[in-house]
C-alpha cells in the first residue's frame, strides 16, 4: 500500500502534518496517511505541504468529493504524492452541504485548476479564488449536479 | 541541333493537321478539332480513373494490404463505381459561401490542368499544339492553377479552408521560382522553348545525364518543386487532412470535389509528363553512345510507348513519396525553398551556363 | 467568500475587432469535436493569430457517460465491464485497478499465477496501445503508411487476447480475486511467437518513421514541457517520464510481479515531442523484455482465488489503488460505507484527464501544425477523459 513505500511511516507522516497545522485531525478509516483539515486552514495547509522539505508533496494525484447526504456535508478528498520522498497523503476536508465553498488550491498545484472544475461540475462545490470556474463535462446550462446523492433527472433509470 | 546521321523525327501536331485541312476544307478542320477535344476529354477521365486506381493499388501494396478487390477483377472497376458515386452525390454549397467563386474554383483548377495536357508531346504524331513558347506557357499555367485553390479556400467561408487556400498560395508561388530555374537550365541546353524541340534535342542522350550532374540536379529540383506545386505529400500542407481537415476542399462535395480530386491526379500525370519531356527525353528512345544494335532495338519501340513508360515510372516515384513521407510544416516548407532550393537553383543555372559556353557535354550536340 | 462561475460562451467572445482594413485580428477556431486530430470527440477551441496559437481551450465532455454515477449502483464485479469503456486501449489495466483496489480493501490475497498472467496481459496491452499510438502519430503527421503497419501488428496481439479472453477491446478479464478465464494451453507458444515477430518490427518502425528527417523536424524541440511543470500539471506516464522524471509505478510502487522482473524506466531529457515519441518507442522494447522474462515459467495454481459469485463487501473506509496504464497513472478511489456491496462513491483518477490540460501550457506560441504533433505525442484517449 502506498503509505508503506515512502521513507516515512503512516503515523509519522500524520503526526508531522498535525504539527505543521495543529487544527488538523487524523482521519480514521483510510488506507493511508490521512488528515482532516478545516476549511479555513485548507489553503495554508496545502501550501505548507508543498513547500515543507520533509513533505514536499509536488504532485496532486487526484481531487474528488464524497456526498455524505445524511450528515449534511461534502467531504473533499485530495490525494497527494511526493515524487521526491515517494509518500502519499490523503487530505480530506468537510464542508457544509448547504453552502459548499472552499478555497481553491489551483495556485498551489495548477492541475487543481481542472480537477476542481470537475468537482464543481459534478458536485457543485464552489472554489473561492478559482479563475476559470466553468463546467467541464456538462453544458453550461445543465440543471443540478449529477454526482450529488439527491440528484434527479427525468431520464434517470433509478430515480433517487 | 540534330547531329549528322541521326534519323530526324518529323513532328506533326494535331493543330498542324487542322491547319492543313483549314486551307482546303474548313469543316474537316472543325470536325477534326472537335474530335481532338473529345479525345482530350476522354483522356482526362480515363487518366483520372486510371491514376486513382493505380494510386490505391500502389498505396495498398506499400501498406501490406490488397486495396480495392471487390468491383471487377482485382477491383479494376472500382474507379468507375467511385465516379458514379461522386456524380450522384448531393452538391452541397455552404449557405454563406460565395456561390460564384465556389463554383469557379474547381473548374479553374481542372481547366488549367487540361490546358497543360494540350501541349505535352506524347509522340511525334500526337501533340495537340506545339506552342512556340512552350516552357513559358507551362510556367504561366502552373502559376495560374493556384488561383483555383485560393478561390476555393476563400469562397468556402470556412476558416480551415481559408488557411488552406492561403497556404496553397504561399507554397505554389514560392516553389514556382525553383521550378522555373530548373526548367531554364533545360531551355538553355536545348536552345529552344518549344517542347517538341526540347525533345528532339535529346536524340543523342537525355538532359538528365548529359552535363556533369547539372541536368540531374535540376531534375531533382524540379521534382521537389513540382511535388510542392501539386500539393502532394510531403508538401500537402494546403490539404493537411489531419490538421486542416482537408484545407481548401473542406466545404466541397459531389462533383465539385471530384473536379479538385481529378485535377490533383491529372496534375500528377502532368508533372511526370513535364519531367519526362524536359529531362528524360520525352518520347525519345534510349540511346547509348555507339551501341548500334542496342540503339536500333530501342528504336523499334514506338515513341508513344516510350513516353508512357517513362511517365508511369515518374508517377510511381511521386506515389512512393506520398506513401513514405510525413507532412512538413509551413515554415519548414518555406525555409526549404528560400534557404536551400533557391540558392542551389541559381548556382545550378550558372553552372549550366558555364557548361554551355565551354561545350562540356558528355555527347556532341 | 464569493465564487464566480463562468461559461464557455463568455470565454469565446470575439476578440477586439479590427478598426482599419490593414490591422490584423485574432480569431477562434474549433478543432473538433469532429476533427481528425480529436481521435474521438474532443473539442479544442484555439485562439489563433494567423497560424500561431495564442490560447487553447479544451472542451471535453462529448463522451461523458457518468460511469462514476453508474458505479454507485453496481457491485464491484459489475464495475469491471464499465472500466473497459474508459480507456479502451488499456482495458486490462483499467480492470486491474479496480480489482487491485478491491483486493487491497477486502484483504484478498491472490496467488503468483494470477499476478503473473495479469502482468503479462497488461504488458501485451501496453505494447498494443503503443503500437497503435505510433501509427496514429504517423497518420496525424501525414505518414499514412505507418497507421496501417501499426494496425497490422495490433491485430496480431488482438488475436491472442481474443483467444484467451474472448474479446478484443472490452476485455472484462481481470476480476477482483483472480481472472475471468485461465489461459489456453498454447498461449505460451503463441506469445513467444508474437514476441519473436514484434521485436524486429519495432526496429522497422524506427526505420520507417523515427529516422525520417521530416518527422524529426516535426517533433524535435517542439512543445517542450519541463519536469517541474509536468509534475505540477499532474502529468503522469510517458508524458512525465519524457520530461525527465523517472516516475513509473511499476518501479516506484511495484504491483503484480513487476518487482520480480528486470526492466528499465525510460526517461527523456528535454520533454519535447521527440522525447515523448521515443520514450514510447523504447517502452515497447521494455514491454517485450518483461513478457519474455515471465512467459517461460508461469507458476501453477488456480486462476481465481474467490468464488466468482462471492459477494464482495468492503469494510467502511476510503481506498485508493493505482496502476500504470499505457498513458499514466490510473487510480481508483473507493469510499465504502460498510453496508451493501456497491461503493458509496467511486472515482477514477484518469491519466488522460490530467494529461490533457498540459496542452494549455505547452501549445501557446506554436503553429497549428505543431499542435498536431503536441496532441499526438500526449496520446489522449477521449472516453477516458470524459468517463
Amino acid at each position: 500500500m502506498g503509505s508503506k513505500i515512502g521513507t516515512m511511516g503512516t503515523e509519522e507522516l500524520e503526526q508531522l502534518v498535525i504539527t505543521l497545522e495543529p487544527r488538523c485531525r487524523k482521519r480514521q478509516s483510510a488506507d493511508r496517511a490521512a488528515v482532516i483539515a478545516p476549511v479555513a486552514e485548507l489553503d495554508s495547509l496545502m501550501r505548507k505541504l508543498r513547500d515543507e522539505h520533509l513533505l514536499s508533496f509536488d504532485l496532486l494525484l487526484d481531487h474528488t468529493a464524497i456526498d455524505h447526504i445524511q450528515e449534511g456535508r461534502f467531504e473533499l478528498v485530495y490525494l497527494l504524492y511526493s515524487t521526491r520522498h515517494g509518500h502519499h497523503l490523503m487530505v480530506t476536508c468537510d464542508v457544509d452541504r448547504a453552502n459548499p465553498v472552499v478555497p481553491t488550491v489551483s495556485e498551489v498545484w495548477p492541475i487543481a485548476h481542472w480537477q476542481e472544475r470537475e468537482v464543481f461540475d459534478l458536485f457543485g462545490i464552489g472554489y473561492d479564488g478559482h479563475l476559470d470556474l466553468r463546467r467541464v463535462f456538462l453544458e453550461d446550462d445543465w440543471k443540478g449536479y449529477p454526482l450529488r446523492k439527491d440528484y434527479t433527472d427525468p431520464d434517470m433509470l433509478e430515480p433517487a | 541541333m540534330m547531329s549528322v546521321g541521326q534519323p530526324a523525327w518529323e513532328v506533326v501536331t494535331v493543330a498542324d493537321r487542322a491547319e492543313y485541312w483549314l486551307e482546303s476544307h474548313w469543316y474537316f478542320a472543325v470536325a477534326y478539332m472537335i474530335l481532338a477535344v473529345l479525345a482530350v476529354a476522354a483522356m482526362v477521365v480515363a487518366l483520372g480513373m486510371g491514376l486513382i486506381y493505380g494510386e490505391r493499388k500502389i498505396a495498398a501494396h506499400f501498406q501490406c494490404r490488397m486495396g480495392p478487390m471487390r468491383v471487377g477483377y482485382h477491383g479494376i472497376l472500382q474507379s468507375i463505381a467511385d465516379t458514379i458515386k461522386l456524380l450522384l452525390k448531393e452538391d452541397i454549397v455552404p449557405e454563406r459561401a460565395d456561390k460564384v467563386l465556389h463554383l469557379v474554383g474547381p473548374f479553374l483548377t481542372l481547366v488549367v490542368t487540361i490546358l497543360i495536357l494540350g501541349v505535352l508531346p506524347y509522340s511525334p504524331l500526337l501533340q495537340l499544339a506545339d506552342v512556340s513558347l512552350g516552357v513559358l506557357y507551362l510556367t504561366a499555367l502552373s502559376g495560374l492553377s493556384v488561383l483555383g485553390l485560393l478561390l476555393g479556400g476563400w469562397s468556402s467561408n470556412n476558416k480551415w479552408s481559408l488557411l488552406g487556400g492561403m497556404r496553397a498560395a504561399a507554397q505554389v508561388i514560392s516553389y514556382e521560382i525553383t521550378a522555373t530555374l530548373a526548367l531554364l537550365v533545360v531551355t538553355m541546353f536545348a536552345g529552344t522553348l518549344t517542347l517538341s524541340g526540347i525533345v528532339q534535342s535529346q536524340a543523342q542522350g537525355w538532359w538528365v545525364w548529359r552535363a556533369h550532374g547539372v541536368g540531374l540536379l535540376s531534375m531533382g529540383l524540379f521534382m521537389i518543386a513540382a511535388t510542392a506545386e501539386i500539393n502532394r505529400t510531403p508538401f500537402d500542407i494546403p490539404e493537411g487532412e489531419s490538421e486542416l481537415t482537408g484545407g481548401f476542399h473542406t466545404e466541397y462535395s459531389g462533383l465539385r470535389f471530384a473536379f479538385f480530386f481529378l485535377a490533383e491526379f491529372i496534375n500528377m500525370f502532368v508533372v511526370a509528363g513535364i519531367t519526362v519531356t524536359l529531362f528524360l527525353g520525352g518520347w525519345m528512345p534510349l540511346r547509348i553512345g555507339n551501341w548500334e544494335t542496342f540503339n536500333n532495338l530501342m528504336g523499334l519501340i514506338p515513341p508513344s510507348l516510350w513516353f508512357l513508360g517513362k511517365v508511369v515510372v515518374m508517377v510511381f516515384v511521386l506515389m512512393w513519396f506520398r506513401w513514405t513521407f510525413p507532412r512538413m510544416r509551413v515554415d519548414q516548407l518555406m525555409r526549404l525553398e528560400w534557404k536551400f532550393l533557391l540558392p542551389i537553383g541559381f548556382i545550378n543555372l550558372f553552372a549550366a551556363a558555364v557548361i554551355i559556353l565551354c561545350k562540356w557535354y558528355f555527347f556532341p550536340v | 467568500m464569493s465564487v464566480t462561475v463562468r461559461t464557455l460562451s463568455e470565454l469565446l467572445m470575439p476578440p477586439s475587432v479590427a478598426d482599419s482594413p490593414l490591422s490584423t485580428q485574432e480569431y477562434f477556431v474549433n478543432m473538433g469535436p469532429q476533427h481528425p486530430i480529436a481521435h474521438g470527440s474532443l473539442r479544442i477551441v484555439l485562439l489563433l493569430d494567423g497560424e500561431t496559437i495564442r490560447k487553447v481551450i479544451p472542451v471535453p465532455g462529448y463522451v461523458h457517460r457518468g460511469i462514476e454515477k453508474m458505479c454507485e449502483h453496481m457491485n464491484y464485479r459489475k464495475i469491471i465491464p464499465l472500466t473497459d469503456r474508459m480507456d479502451y486501449l488499456s482495458a486490462l489495466m483499467n480492470n486491474w485497478v479496480v480489482a487491485r483496489t478491491v483486493e487491497m480493501a477486502a484483504g484478498i490475497e491472490t496467488n503468483a499465477r494470477i499476478e503473473t498472467i495479469r502482468t503479462i496481459m497488461s504488458e501485451l496491452q501496453r505494447l498494443q496501445s503503443h503500437v497503435l499510438w505510433w501509427g496514429v502519430l504517423g497518420m496525424d503527421l501525414g505518414a499514412f503508411t505507418a497507421f496501417l503497419y501499426s494496425f497490422r501488428d495490433r491485430e496480431i496481439i488482438g488475436e491472442i487476447f481474443e483467444e484467451t479472453i474472448g474479446a478484443r477491446l472490452t476485455m472484462n478479464y481481470i476480476q477482483p480475486g483472480g481472472l475471468m478465464y485461465d489461459i489456453l494451453p498454447d498461449f505460451v507458444s503463441k506469445v513467444k511467437k508474437l514476441l519473436g515477430y514484434l521485436r524486429p518490427l519495432i526496429n522497422e518502425y524506427d526505420a520507417l518513421l523515427s529516422g525520417n528527417a521530416i518527422l524529426q523536424e516535426r517533433l524535435r524541440n517542439i512543445g517542450i514541457l519541463d519536469g517541474k511543470d509536468a509534475i505540477s500539471l499532474g502529468c503522469t506516464g510517458p508524458v512525465l517520464r519524457a520530461s525527465g522524471v523517472p516516475y513509473d509505478l511499476r518501479k516506484v510502487e511495484p504491483y503484480g510481479v513487476y518487482d520480480k522482473v528486470d526492466f528499465d524506466v525510460v526517461i527523456g531529457t528535454k520533454g519535447d515531442c521527440w522525447d515523448r515519441y521515443y520514450v514510447r518507442m523504447e517502452e515497447m522494447r521494455q514491454s517485450i523484455r518483461i513478457v519474455e522474462q515471465l512467459i517461460d515459467n508461469l507458476p501453477a495454481g488456480p486462476y481465481m482465488v474467490t468464488k466468482y459469485n462471492a459477494r464482495l463487501k468492503l469494510p467502511k473506509g476510503r481506498y485508493y489503488g493505482q496502476v500504470e496504464t499505457a498513458r499514466g497513472v490510473l487510480g481508483a478511489f473507493i469510499y465504502s460505507d460498510g453496508d451493501g456491496d456497491a461503493p458509496y462513491r467511486m472515482h477514477f483518477r484518469s491519466p488522460n484527464f490530467n494529461n490533457l490540460w498540459a496542452v494549455t501550457h505547452i501549445a501557446p506560441g506554436w503553429r497549428i501544425a505543431d499542435y498536431i504533433s503536441i496532441q499526438s505525442s500526449l496520446d489522449l484517449v477521449i472516453p477516458d477523459i470524459d468517463r
